[in-house]
């Protein structure tokens, strides 16, 4: 049997992600000062063949490969790494990775498990608002699992200086500001992707079927991970809502953002677009 | 020549001791240039600092080279040799080379893992360098120790954490609020570590200070030497309201500063973190505040815990360190047998005669079949050019010379005879 390039390039994208994921844990409790940049690199590698596979699909198939749940949790990790790869080149945060590959390798694997021959795409979704509505959702959810994964961070972090028992985390992990404001900034950048990926949503569906909302559970779910999201914001402007509270808040978002994604999907099987 | 340690420190010698031998400034010049000029010390090096003092000397003969050194010492400090013998300690050959690099790499300091020792001896090697009075021999010596003390640095975690109060609390803010400079903070009272503590703050780059105390003169007093502003006593809860750091340390025999206080500016600052160091006993800051949220209290025990923990651990990694003490002795040793005589003149006329013969034959063979007269003839003729070429080079390296040494390690260069060992690994 031979094997489609995209899938085999799916595959060391998979691999390399698993690899750099089990580095990054090790790292956590790898006794020495200096965090080393293997698993960084590691994931670099998977990103590359990550990507191949996805222009290769995108040529086989003429459109954003999202059409499918294997395609659409595929292109979910990849963007959460093309958020982690800026904030780790910007910020060079000790053990960033450790924390932000699990989440990365998860959804990847996921993705493997669905079917993954490509889709056509319904005439419906042949639309010029697709790409930008999906775009702009991916990156809202990406931006959402970095300020999950950054919110785990600040609550080790935080447990290390309140029990007043320093363990080798706290020298390898960043200050607790640099962390809850990594979270806020995250959560300011994802809020306004979601915000317009409803927004362009919403067009695109009276384009398509001639009404704005018709109740379904992706969209219903997705406005609830949006309330949230605003909630978190709003808690944070007006009654200062920050560290601990936050971090706990950005970590639940991020498990309604995952449910949103992937239990309305396969649970309530919704009518909502590609499955 | 041999390697020979005289020197003195905070374990041998108490400080009255140690100012009256230490080397300062201008002196430690003038004494390098003295010590140059003895016939048995051919190289040396002086490290001066206020925990030690060190002369570092190549010797041609170990005993002479003790008696000048300390007759040396005695004179230039004006020093009687009684007291000298009673606080000098002596380290020779592979003993001295163990110690050199225990104090480059922080080992034999007062406080271990301390990162200035390293600057001292670079600093005591400039200046003999400048006056030219190190040779091959500590050149080699002190290069080998500076990376040593590379390698124990980024091998090990022995200075990684803090190991004082002041410095752990420092260690801790930086890891509350990052960037310091931006932050501001309050002395509450005063006393030895409470200051000392604020003095690290500043120099971390906070820049607002409040100084508040009950006696207003003393608060002025403090102000001043801190460029901070002084609030009132009465009133400094208000003041917490912008201030990111406490240091309290009064001599109040009850709480202070009470949770309620701490959870109402804590909303009025909208949860903006503040981290809270009591160095006071009895306690002045009720220890309840830890459990607010965005509120660090530290008291003096939980301070004393975390260098404790640190102490500790930096013993645990001076173990390692140790190890790789012994094992770049024996890559010092290797080289520095090298350097005698014997070995490098049987290296080089090894090396002659390889190549000798590897050529002979080579001609030998291009030449054809040959009378037995002729090939003798030839390799006569190859064996008398390589002992007359050899010759002179062999005999300066046995005759009795200052700078053999330096010569033998010339000649191993120029041959390179050392090649198959591997490159020195000397960075």
């Amino acid at each position: 049997m031979q094997i489609e390039p995209n899938v085999l390039f799916f595959e060391l994208a998979l691999t390399f992600y698993f690899i750099a994921t089990i580095s990054g844990i090790v790292e956590i409790f790898r006794g020495k000062k200096n965090t080393s940049k293997v698993s960084l690199y590691l994931s670099i590698i998977g990103f590359v063949f990550h990507t191949v596979n996805i222009i290769l699909r995108y040529i086989e198939s003429g459109h954003i490969p999202v059409a499918s749940m294997h395609e659409a949790s595929s292109f979910f990790s990849w963007s959460i790494l093309i958020l982690f790869f800026i904030h780790e080149f910007k910020y060079k945060l000790g053990l960033l990775s450790s924390f932000i590959m699990p989440i990365v390798f998860l959804i990847m694997f996921s993705s493997s498990i669905f079917p993954r021959e490509i889709k056509v795409l319904s005439p419906a979704l042949q639309s010029y608002w697709f790409g930008i509505h999906v775009i702009l959702a991916f990156l809202g959810d990406a931006a959402f699992a970095m300020a999950c994964g950054i919110g785990v961070m600040y609550l080790i972090q935080e447990r290390n200086v309140k029990s007043k028992h320093l363990s080798i985390l706290f020298q390898k992990l960043p200050s607790l500001q640099t962390l809850d404001e990594l979270n806020y900034h995250l959560i300011t950048l994802g809020f306004p992707l979601l915000t317009l990926a409803m927004i362009t949503g919403v067009i695109w569906a009276n384009s398509a079927w001639g009404t704005y909302w018709r109740w379904d559970p992706k969209e219903v779910w997705s406005l609830i991970t949006w309330i949230i999201y605003a909630i978190v914001l709003h808690l944070r402007l007006t009654v200062g809502w920050r560290g601990k509270k936050a971090a706990i808040l950005s970590i639940i978002g991020f498990v309604f953002v995952i449910f949103t994604f992937f239990g309305v999907t396969l649970i309530l099987k919704g009518k909502h677009v590609f499955m | 020549m041999n390697i020979l340690i005289v020197g003195l420190n905070h374990k041998t010698a108490p400080i009255e001791v140690r100012e009256k031998i230490a080397f300062a400034g201008p002196k430690l010049e003038e004494a390098i240039n003295i010590l140059k000029k003895s016939n048995t010390v051919k190289e040396n090096i002086i490290l001066s600092t206020c925990n030690r003092v060190e002369i570092y000397a190549g010797v041609s003969d170990m005993d002479s080279g003790i008696e000048s050194i300390k007759d040396f010492l005695s004179e230039f400090h004006k020093v009687s040799r009684d007291l000298l013998d009673k606080s000098l300690y002596l380290h020779k050959g592979t003993e001295a080379i163990r110690h050199m690099y225990r104090v480059a790499s922080s080992l034999d300091s007062m406080v271990v893992g301390e990162p200035q020792i390293l600057g001292q001896l670079k600093d005591a090697y400039d200046t003999a360098l400048k006056n030219k009075t190190t040779g091959v021999l500590l050149n080699k010596l002190m290069r080998k120790s500076v990376s040593v003390a590379k390698r124990i640095r980024t091998e090990t975690r022995i200075a990684a954490s803090a190991v004082s109060i002041s410095f752990a609390a420092v260690e801790l803010a930086k890891k509350i609020f990052g960037d310091l400079p931006s932050k501001s903070f309050m002395l509450l009272g005063a006393g030895e570590m409470a200051e000392l503590a604020a003095r690290n703050l500043i120099n971390s780059g906070v820049k607002e200070v409040f100084i508040t105390n009950r006696t207003i003169a003393r608060a002025e007093e403090l102000a001043s030497e801190f460029h901070g502003k002084v609030v009132p006593f009465e009133n400094f809860t208000n003041e917490l309201l912008h201030t990111d750091i406490v240091i309290c340390s009064t001599g109040a025999p009850h709480y202070i500063l009470l949770k309620e206080q701490v959870h109402k500016t804590m909303k009025e600052r909208k949860q903006k973190p503040m981290f809270i160091i009591d160095i006071s006993v009895p306690r002045n800051i009720d220890p309840q505040i830890n459990d607010l949220d965005n509120v660090y209290l530290y008291d003096v025990d939980s301070l004393q815990g975390i260098v404790d923990t640190n102490v500790q651990e930096r013993a645990k990694e001076a173990e390692k360190a140790e190890q790789i003490v012994d094992e770049e002795i024996g890559s010092f040793l290797k080289w520095h047998a090298s350097l005698a005589a014997t070995p490098t003149v049987v290296a080089l006329r090894n090396k002659a005669e390889e190549i000798r013969k590897a050529e002979f034959e080579k001609t030998v063979k291009k030449l054809g079949p040959m009378e037995e007269e002729k090939i003798r003839a030839i390799e006569y003729l190859t064996v008398s050019i390589v002992n007359k070429l050899i010759h002179p080079p062999t005999a300066a390296l046995k005759s009795e010379n200052n700078d053999k040494e330096a010569m033998l390690d010339v000649v191993r260069k120029l041959f390179q005879l050392d090649t198959e060992k591997g490159k020195d690994e000397e960075t």
